[in-house]
């Protein structure tokens, strides 16, 4: 192997680092909650699930599909919602991801954003129907901007993504 | 090539294996996930017990930077100060020089106000057992609004307990931790305060709408008596709340009720103070020693 200065061939990153960037930027994703603002309306895209959606579609033998239970928990304690409702549904986006891998497997960028944007769309939905059954009576129609922001937002988290996998995989 | 998909692991049976696993784990998972949230449908105080134990263990994390937060944001108004000083400073002079004239005249009301005290043996009680609290982070993300409050069971926080700012009414607490309790916003959705509005007494309900505003129901069906600018306060019915904490203005008319803002800001929420919950006093028990004493 040809010695060059700073050379990256022959050096792989650790495991640990190659296992736990995926996974640590997702929990930071969860943690955007904890920032220090008191909002008055549903604003802030679901930073975490955006994240994780993100790293599935970079590489989709990252992760088992059953990866979205423990991220999802650890997002749940942070994000208002009862517990359990991200673990359920960010399992099911992956198992969902898992399916439409047999359908398309050629995609290109705009096709990811499509999908991840109504993923997360959905995703908001349903959260919105379970935070109904536990007492809350949100309007629809004032998830809508959350929705656009999320949606206008996956651009620049799978940049990022790609930016850490870039340092991740050396 | 299509990318090579674990999902298809050929002929090694270890591979099928572990794979199958995976799904069945995936899906019960899920299916846990859908039982923790029957639970917390069905059994809101076991699950807020649980949720409590995790948020005690973050809440130190963003009190620290809220503080940080708070000095980035003066930092910013100072700044913009600068841009219009000039007209700024002769409405600051007029405005001192009106202040100047309540300034004398408040003086002599409280004077007067001193003198009317005395004579009518006005005790003003504060109930015991406040705790005061820094307001430290919301959901932003979720359609539900809660805040976290730095200042749990230890501290003497417990479930149910109306949070107020000097300002206004906040929110009441839903879930208590060690040193964390979570707060329902009364902007939030699922949150019903009952209020009557300031001089008169007109009972209404405020319903939080979930976007920082309130809906102001009044409770006689049929025509809306509100007008925008009306100020509303607790009215104690039911307990929880104590009577007279200042909830929200009319900011909007329209025929069924009255769209409201909070008069404490979220947005600018810092230090809160949890009261004790409020129980509607006993009627008072007839006095037997008024005709013995004579």
């Amino acid at each position: 192997m040809a010695r060059y200065p700073r050379s990256r061939i022959g050096r792989a990153p650790s495991s640990a680092q190659r296992q736990g960037v995926p996974i640590i930027s997702t929990m930071i994703g969860s943690m955007a909650p904890l920032l220090p603002v008191v909002a008055t309306a549903p604003v802030m895209p679901p930073w975490g699930l955006q994240v994780l959606i993100a790293w599935r579609m970079l590489h989709r033998n990252l992760w088992s599909v059953w990866m979205g239970l423990p991220l999802g928990m650890f997002d749940d304690i942070f994000s208002g919602q009862p517990l359990g409702s991200a673990m359920m549904l960010w399992t099911l986006a992956l198992l969902g991801l898992d399916l439409l891998d047999r359908r398309m497997v050629w995609r290109d960028f705009r096709q990811e954003w499509g999908i991840a944007g109504g993923l997360i769309v959905a995703v908001l939905l349903i959260q919105l129907l379970i935070s109904y059954a536990s007492g809350g009576a949100t309007n629809p129609l004032l998830l809508v901007p959350q929705m656009l922001v999320s949606i206008l937002a996956f651009p620049l988290v799978a940049r990022i993504c790609a930016i850490l996998d870039d340092w991740r995989l050396g | 090539m299509a990318p090579p998909s674990p999902r298809r692991p050929g002929f090694s049976r270890r591979a099928q294996y572990s794979l199958f696993a995976g799904y069945v784990a995936a899906i019960a998972g899920a299916l846990a996930g859908l039982l923790l949230i029957v639970t917390a449908r069905f059994d809101p105080a076991g699950h807020a017990a649980l949720q409590g134990f995790f948020s005690d263990t973050f809440a130190p994390v963003s009190s620290a930077a809220r503080s940080v937060g708070a000095g980035i944001a003066s930092g910013f108004e100072s700044v913009g100060a600068y841009f219009d000083a000039a007209s700024k400073n002769r409405a600051m002079k007029e405005e001192l020089n009106a202040a100047r004239r309540d300034l004398v005249k408040g003086k002599a009301d409280a004077l007067e106000n001193r003198r009317l005290k005395k004579l009518a043996a006005l005790v003003e009680r504060l109930p015991e057992g406040h705790v005061t609290a820094r307001l430290v982070s919301s959901t932003g993300a979720s359609s539900r609004r809660f805040a976290i409050l730095a200042a749990g069971s230890g501290d003497g926080v417990t479930n149910g307990q109306p949070v107020r700012t000097p300002e206004g009414l906040v929110g009441r607490v839903v879930q208590v931790g060690i040193r964390s309790a979570r707060v329902l916003l009364i902007i939030d959705g699922g949150n019903i305060v009952p209020v009557k509005r300031v001089p008169d007494g007109t009972p209404a309900i405020a319903y939080g709408l979930g976007d920082g505003r309130l809906d102001l129901r009044p409770l006689a069906a049929g025509t809306n008596p509100f007008k925008v600018g009306d100020i509303f306060v607790t009215s104690g019915t039911g307990g929880i709340y104590q009577p007279g904490i200042p909830v929200a203005i009319g900011i909007r008319h329209n025929r069924e009720g009255t769209i409201g803002r909070p008069l404490a800001d979220p947005a600018g929420f810092d230090f809160a103070i949890v009261e004790p919950e409020f129980a509607i006093p006993p009627p008072p028990a007839p006095d037997q020693t008024d005709g013995a004493g004579k």
